[in-house]
């Protein structure tokens, strides 16, 4: 048995689905991010896999997950610094009670 | 042909991404939802590892599941009381929610399936990547050279810095 492109790529349209389901429901903040987390680490598992198995003499794929992985980390940076901003003036981070921009 | 260990070590860990995948979107405690993205980033961890990607997979290990997740802990602990669970979720949302979910994985999959024989491609065996040559790539000015993004993506990480202390300082 071998392991094939498909059998690596399942397991991330998964991720993803489960992403796109949490980012819809849940009306907390934080929550959202972590959906947002999931879809985002699909992608990368996506780049990785296809730059391996498709191109495995180059590396494209592998600085482009390198790359996202930094982008995610500086933008989940600035969500979480606007998040305790919102909750320090609207005490709650919940999106349906957060309505006005300026308080 | 692949090694029975690589087999199973690879069935465990799509079973844990997709487990842990589902738990964290379905669970109520929202430090829960923290752990699990946490089982599911180390698991993405181990696929790099698994392709050859040693420095990727300590990337993630040290960025995402040391760096990420604990920013989320903070900010969870920062506004959240402990032990309280989230509101249930409506049932207009979640049908809402599931029919996108459901329709976006069908057409993915519908995608992937009509691929299968460009999809089940087999692993070829490539000379194990050593640090030298990702560092050589990152700083080269070639054509395929990667430095003008390495600058960028420092540039940035130093707005982002500014940024976060800029919005969450107390006025």
């Amino acid at each position: 048995m071998d392991l094939t492109m498909l059998m690596y790529l399942v397991p991330s349209l998964v991720m993803f689905g489960c992403g796109i389901f949490g980012f819809i429901t849940h009306k907390n903040m934080i929550s959202m991010l972590i959906s947002l987390e999931l879809m985002l680490n699909s992608t990368d598992i996506n780049f990785a896999v296809f730059n391996r198995y498709l191109f495995p003499g180059q590396l494209d794929g592998m600085f482009f997950t390198l790359f996202a992985i930094a982008i995610a980390a500086a933008e989940t940076a600035v969500a979480i610094a606007i998040i305790i901003n919102v909750y320090r003036i609207a005490k709650n981070v919940d999106i349906n009670q957060i309505t006005k921009l300026k308080f | 042909m692949e090694s029975v260990g690589n087999i199973i070590l690879y069935f465990i860990i799509a079973i844990a991404i997709i487990v842990f995948s589902v738990l964290t979107v379905t669970t109520k405690r929202i430090l829960r939802s923290a752990t699990y993205l946490l089982f599911v980033l180390l698991s993405t961890a181990v696929v790099y590892f698994q392709m050859g990607y040693e420095f990727l997979g300590s990337t993630q290990i040290a960025v995402y599941a040391g760096g990420i997740v604990v920013l989320f802990v903070f900010a969870i602990m920062l506004t959240h009381k402990p032990g309280k669970d989230a509101e249930p979720l409506t049932r207009h949302k979640r049908v809402l929610g599931a029919v996108a979910a459901v329709a976006a994985v069908a057409v993915c999959g519908c995608a992937l399936f009509s691929y299968a024989d460009f999809c089940s491609k087999k692993l070829t065996e490539v000379p194990s990547l050593d640090m030298a040559t990702i560092g050589h790539w990152l700083l080269s000015t070639d054509k395929f050279g990667f430095l003008l993004p390495f600058e960028a993506v420092s540039i940035l990480l130093l707005a982002c810095i500014i940024g976060g202390l800029v919005v969450a300082r107390r006025r």
